[in-house]
């Protein structure tokens, strides 16, 4: 079994979770698909630290987020695959 | 694994089932704490439920007080009621509603007495309750007396990765063995509310779903000075990588894995429908959401948490579960079950699901809880406005 450095909830997601104390610049990083067990793999564009998101996707702006396989909120800032997602590119779209 | 089909508990007078065997001194209103305190503190084997309100309450919300009240004397988890009140009306109001369970239940009232006469009268009682409680012995049950409410709490990415998934894995394996399920939490399903909607079984329960989310929305979004961007995901679960109260939403949603729910339940509501999941409208405050489920009649609980949420209740005992690492292993004295390897893939989901399922029935079979341990007795009301 590969190191999994990401954990993804569901095929549809474009988001994955850091599940390690952090990933680097750079790090070619094993992903792990919880719905069907299957494993992938994405090269990390910065440092992001555990229980936060990467990017398994470019997206640009008004692109909506997948988690669990459901919209999380929309991106505001662009992102490139590999890119650290959070407050900072992403918001709700509920408040 | 094979799924034990059977617990050992406190058969009681109404055909449920009890975990544990509670005789309990309870207060109808904040005036009365002091005596039951003094009751439960002379007879050992009792336990005095103190709270705050009771007083001058009316329409829903105190209609809600006593549904609470009454409910939690019904739980099977109690074995013999003593009520105490300042007045006899809503007093004997209590009383009369836990006595359809055919459980021992007494009232006694204060005024016109005072407290001294009160606690020695009460004592006599409670002491009468307390002796032929600890000749109850556990028998065998069927699983499906087991009554499961489940509610996470001081959450965060572990809990959508692992532990609320692995609540969600025991629902699906313990449902069809005909379980009473219940979750709620309505504010923390923002952003989830059609998804969890679709989940009713029946076009009445999806409806009902959405008229209540949308209720508690509209109060929330009425009453909030500011948009709630910065208060749900608090600025600890955005430190811990939740960025939106959708993700957080979602990752509640899991602790129902793919069941599907048969109604909505009122706070403090007992479910009729038999067996099966329910939705109750509940705050997501981890002591008021607990204290109405175990008044809806549930008498064990999973509680799910990341950084650690440390809640009990004086009834129902609180299993709790992590999948944080570092709080599983700073706070180990609070985790009864640590399923921390899910995100190190040393252990599935199915055998968290299944270690899960191993230390219910061992806590439904009489071992203490770490909540229990440790003395948490949260026992708090839910209030829905001001008095008059």
């Amino acid at each position: 079994m590969a190191k999994t450095d990401i954990i993804i909830h569901d095929k549809k997601d474009n988001v994955g979770v850091i599940v390690i104390e952090k990933v680097s610049k750079g790090q070619d990083c094993g992903c792990w698909i919880m719905e069907d067990d299957s494993s992938s793999k994405v090269k990390s564009e910065a440092e992001i630290p555990l229980g936060h998101k990467i990017a398994l996707e470019d997206l640009k702006e008004g692109d909506t987020i997948i988690k669990y396989g459901h919209d999380i909120g929309k991106v505001i800032k662009s992102i490139k695959k590999g890119d650290h997602v959070h407050v900072h590119n992403v918001k709700t779209k509920k408040w | 694994m094979q799924i034990p089909k059977s617990f050992l508990g406190f058969k009681r007078e109404n055909g449920r089932a009890g975990t544990r065997n509670h005789v309990i001194i309870l207060p109808v209103d904040d005036i009365s704490n002091a005596c039951a305190e003094a009751v439960a503190n002379n007879i050992k084997g009792t336990i005095a439920l103190p709270h705050s309100y009771g007083r001058l309450q009316f329409g829903a919300d105190l209609e809600l007080h006593f549904r609470t009240m009454i409910g939690t004397g019904r739980n099977p988890n109690v074995a013999a009621v003593i009520v105490i009140g300042i007045e006899p009306k809503w007093t004997k109001r209590i009383v009369d509603a836990i006595a359809k369970t055919g459980k021992p239940v007494e009232g006694f009232s204060i005024e016109g007495v005072g407290d001294i006469d009160t606690i020695a009268k009460v004592s006599k009682k409670a002491q009468e309750f307390s002796m032929w409680a600890s000749e109850k012995q556990r028998e065998e049950c069927p699983i499906s007396d087991l009554w499961i409410s489940v509610k996470c709490g001081e959450s965060d990415t572990t809990s959508g990765l692992a532990s609320n998934p692995t609540v969600g894995n025991l629902m699906d394996k313990l449902e069809p063995l005909g379980v009473h399920l219940c979750f709620g939490e309505t504010s923390e399903l923002t952003g989830a509310e059609t998804v969890c909607a679709k989940r009713g079984k029946t076009k009445e329960a999806q409806d009902k779903f959405m008229k209540t989310w949308s209720s508690y929305n509209d109060f929330i979004l009425k009453e909030a000075t500011n948009d709630l961007s910065e208060s749900q995901p608090t600025a600890g679960n955005i430190a811990g990588g939740l960025t939106t109260i959708e993700e957080k939403a979602f990752g509640n949603f899991q602790k129902i894995g793919s069941r599907k729910f048969i109604d909505v339940l009122e706070p403090a509501e007992e479910p009729t429908k038999g067996k099966g999941l329910y939705f109750m409208d509940t705050s997501s405050a981890a002591a008021e959401c607990v204290t109405l489920q175990a008044a809806g009649g549930f008498n064990i609980h999973l509680f799910p948490t990341g950084q650690g949420n440390i809640i009990g209740n004086p009834i129902e005992p609180v299993i709790k579960l992590t999948a944080n690492p570092l709080t599983a292993k700073t706070m180990s004295e609070h985790i009864d079950v640590d399923v921390s390897k899910i995100l190190s893939r040393e252990m599935n989901l199915d055998q968290a699901g299944d270690e899960l399922i191993r230390s219910t029935i061992k806590v439904a079979n009489g071992r203490l809880t770490c909540a229990e341990a440790l003395g948490h007795k949260e026992f708090v009301m839910t209030k829905l406005y001001r008095s008059a």
